[in-house]
């Protein structure tokens, strides 16, 4: 019995232990989460009270170089102003114009300090104030003096760009000069350009149209502008071969730009009455309206020659391709560097980029046309020289950490960056 | 018109009129028809147009037709609407403007020295756009070459100093990158060297093919030299460049054109069929 009785004597304390020290466990459980609760609380009621701390050194200043309709707010941020632990959510800038009601112009993330304010006018002034936000309170900044924007007429920042224009256009003017009296420029061969004679001369012994395509775009690009000039070339070659030309178009004013040039190069031909203005005629406007019309008259008229000059886009490879299905020789050129692929694989010569532009000195031999080109060849050896000075002087920064290197490589990039 | 022709024309049409019916059947709503005979119809264009595929046909013509007369409409409609009714109108006459229901914006230009009333700087366009017409007369069909002249002789300034600025001064900019990066020496370059796309290795190759593919791209550009001996070296170097460039081109732009692919095959597939969900 005393055994039992043992056994069942010391129940009581373990039940009473496994019954207590959850209780105790729990008890501490409850404990600490009030006091957690409690801390918790008290930090939001810390927060509460303490005031947001606004924006300070606000400044209004006019925005240099513009036409007088801009400011320029510059702030240091509010000191609650912390990245991910920050208070502030955001700030607002008010506008007071002419001493008259604030209204606010703007809402902008934590941590930005400027502000340029637009669509201001040169007879009123205004002062502004920034507002810095929390999700439980706000501050206002000092309202700044007044200020009335200023007009500059020149913007000095853009000095370097007037120096390099004034360069590469006096380049250029000064090589039209010395063509104008008589003296060879040499230009190299472009292979692209020599073909054109041959394309035209295959069109006239095959007794089939030449079909030219000036890109989808209108006449503010100078892609098709280059396209215009190498059109001149073809025109006067076409009447002296007398063989028949058609060019659709999906732009108006470039129907028009496109007849005038014809014209010229049948006068210039000396068959001005072999002109009609059905050599050009207006498709539509619509991109892919356009391809199918031409990938029509490609099919049914069947083009000894195609000529795919200008600015092109998603059409490129289905006109290209088209053209190619038709057993023509293509010659295509353009400056939009995602569609030149599609030229390079599906014509026999392509023009790449800056050679379209170069198109129209080698074919006309014109003093201007020549002059232009050696004038750009100008800005392509400064820009040359310009890198491989700047790309030695940061690779001997780099190496030799040297002070002034570094300031000279900064000086050089300075000539070549423009800012607003 | 043949009589092979004939049969598959009429096949053609009573393809159309079941589809037409079968697909009104499937669409809820009170134009379930009307919505029908539209799918029906953009499915039967776009086959046409995909015809072209074989050879050139009557259902190609058709579409092609089509389209073009559509669209040249839709953008003389779109080119009233919106420069004539929307940008020059409410700028000229506060009559008109009412007469349009567009809000007159009319007002003065301050140029400091002279403040002239809007309308009257806009009856520049106006003329000029006058002038275009002028090629149907052609007694003064001379004068339409003014406004050419304005188009291109404006645009060719304002591109001179935007070109200048973007693909010339910016990109030499650009290009001034160090061709050794985080440099130590031989030794430590080789104790660490990495593939990685962030190492160093491939931060100095990659400023080494930026810089040498540059200035080798604008030696096969330059035209007043002859591409012989080291000249000629680099400009093979450029070309090859500019190829490699082309052609990882034209297999992302051709990806390109496998999605509007995909694009057009669901419409038929799912919007059309309704073989797929």
């Amino acid at each position: 019995m005393s055994p039992r009785r043992s056994t069942t004597g010391a129940r009581p304390p373990v039940l009473c232990s496994c019954l207590l020290i959850p209780l105790v466990f729990f008890f501490l459980f409850l404990t600490n989460s009030a006091s957690l609760a409690q801390g918790e609380t008290e930090v939001v009621d810390t927060t509460a009270t303490t005031p947001l701390a606004p924006v300070t050194s606000l400044l209004a200043q006019d925005f240099k170089y513009d036409d007088g309709d801009k400011l320029m707010l510059t702030w240091v941020p509010s000191i609650d102003d912390i990245p991910v632990t920050g208070r502030v959510t955001a700030y607002e800038v008010y506008q007071i114009c002419n001493n008259g009601e604030p209204h606010r112009i703007a809402e902008l993330l934590p941590e930005v300090s400027t502000f340029r304010v637009e669509e201001l006018h040169r007879d009123s002034s205004y002062q502004f104030y920034v507002l810095a936000l929390a999700e439980d309170a706000s501050a206002q900044s000092v309202v700044t003096a007044a200020i009335t924007p200023e007009q500059e007429w020149l913007k000095w920042n853009w000095l370097n760009l007037m120096v390099m224009t004034i360069v590469v256009c006096g380049a250029v003017m000064v090589f039209i000069k010395t063509a104008t009296k008589g003296r060879k420029l040499f230009v190299r061969k472009i292979a692209g350009l020599e073909a054109v004679d041959e394309a035209i001369g295959r069109a006239t012994e095959m007794g089939r149209p030449i079909l030219y395509i000036p890109g989808i775009n209108d006449m503010d690009d100078v892609q098709t502008l280059a396209s215009l000039t190498i059109l001149g070339h073809v025109a006067e070659q076409v009447a002296n071969y007398d063989i028949k030309i058609r060019m659709p178009v999906a732009r108006s004013l470039v129907m028009t730009a496109a007849r005038e040039t014809i014209k010229a190069g049948y006068q210039t031909a000396g068959r001005p009455d072999a002109y009609t203005d059905d050599m050009v005629s207006y498709i539509t406007d619509e991109q892919f309206g356009y391809v199918a019309a031409v990938n029509g008259i490609m099919v049914r008229e069947k083009p000894a020659t195609v000529f795919l000059l200008g600015a092109f886009f998603a059409e490129s490879l289905i006109l290209a391709e088209t053209g190619n299905s038709v057993g023509a020789i293509q010659i295509a050129g353009t400056a939009r560097p995602a569609q030149l692929p599609f030229f390079i694989a599906a014509c026999d010569f392509t023009l790449i980029g800056e050679e379209l532009f170069a198109a129209s000195a080698y074919l006309s031999d014109e003093p201007k046309a020549l002059g232009s080109l050696k004038g750009q060849d100008v800005g392509k050896g400064i820009a040359m020289a310009a890198i491989i000075i700047g790309v030695t002087l940061t690779t001997l920064a780099t190496l030799t950490g040297a002070e002034w290197m570094s300031s000279a490589t900064e000086l050089i990039r300075s000539w070549f960056v423009v800012t607003d | 018109m043949k009589r092979t022709s004939l049969i598959v024309f009429a096949v053609v049409c009573l393809i159309f009129v079941l589809s037409w019916v079968l697909k009104a059947g499937t669409i809820d709503g009170d134009n379930a028809i009307q919505d029908a005979f539209l799918v029906t119809l953009a499915s039967f264009l776009t086959l046409a147009i995909m015809s072209f595929m074989y050879k050139d046909n009557a259902y190609y013509k058709f579409a092609e037709h089509l389209f073009v007369g559509v669209s040249a409409a839709y953008w003389m409609c779109v080119g009233f609407w919106s420069t004539i009714v929307g940008n020059l109108v409410p700028r000229l006459s506060e009559g008109l403007s009412e007469a349009f229901g567009v809000p007159y914006l009319g007002g003065e230009l301050d140029f400091g020295f002279l403040t002239l009333p809007y309308p009257l700087l806009y009856f520049i366009p106006i003329i000029l756009g006058a002038f275009l017409l002028f090629r149907l007369v052609p007694k003064v069909g001379w004068l339409s070459r003014w406004p050419l002249a304005f188009i291109v002789g404006t645009f060719a300034g304002l591109n001179l100093v935007r070109y200048l600025r973007s693909d010339f001064m910016s990109q030499i900019s650009s290009t001034f990158v160090p061709l050794l990066v985080d440099w130590h020496g031989f030794g430590h370059f080789f104790a660490n060297f990495s593939l990685a796309a962030d190492g160093q290795f491939v931060a100095m190759f990659s400023n080494l093919v930026i810089f040498l593919g540059v200035v080798c791209g604008l030696i096969y550009f330059f035209f007043s030299k002859e591409h012989t001996g080291l000249f000629g070296k680099a400009s093979r170097v450029g070309i090859w460049i500019l190829m490699i460039t082309f052609g990882a081109s034209f297999g992302y732009t051709v990806m390109g054109r496998i999605s509007l692919l995909v694009g057009r095959l669901t419409f038929l597939f799912k919007d059309w069929l309704g073989i797929i969900s």
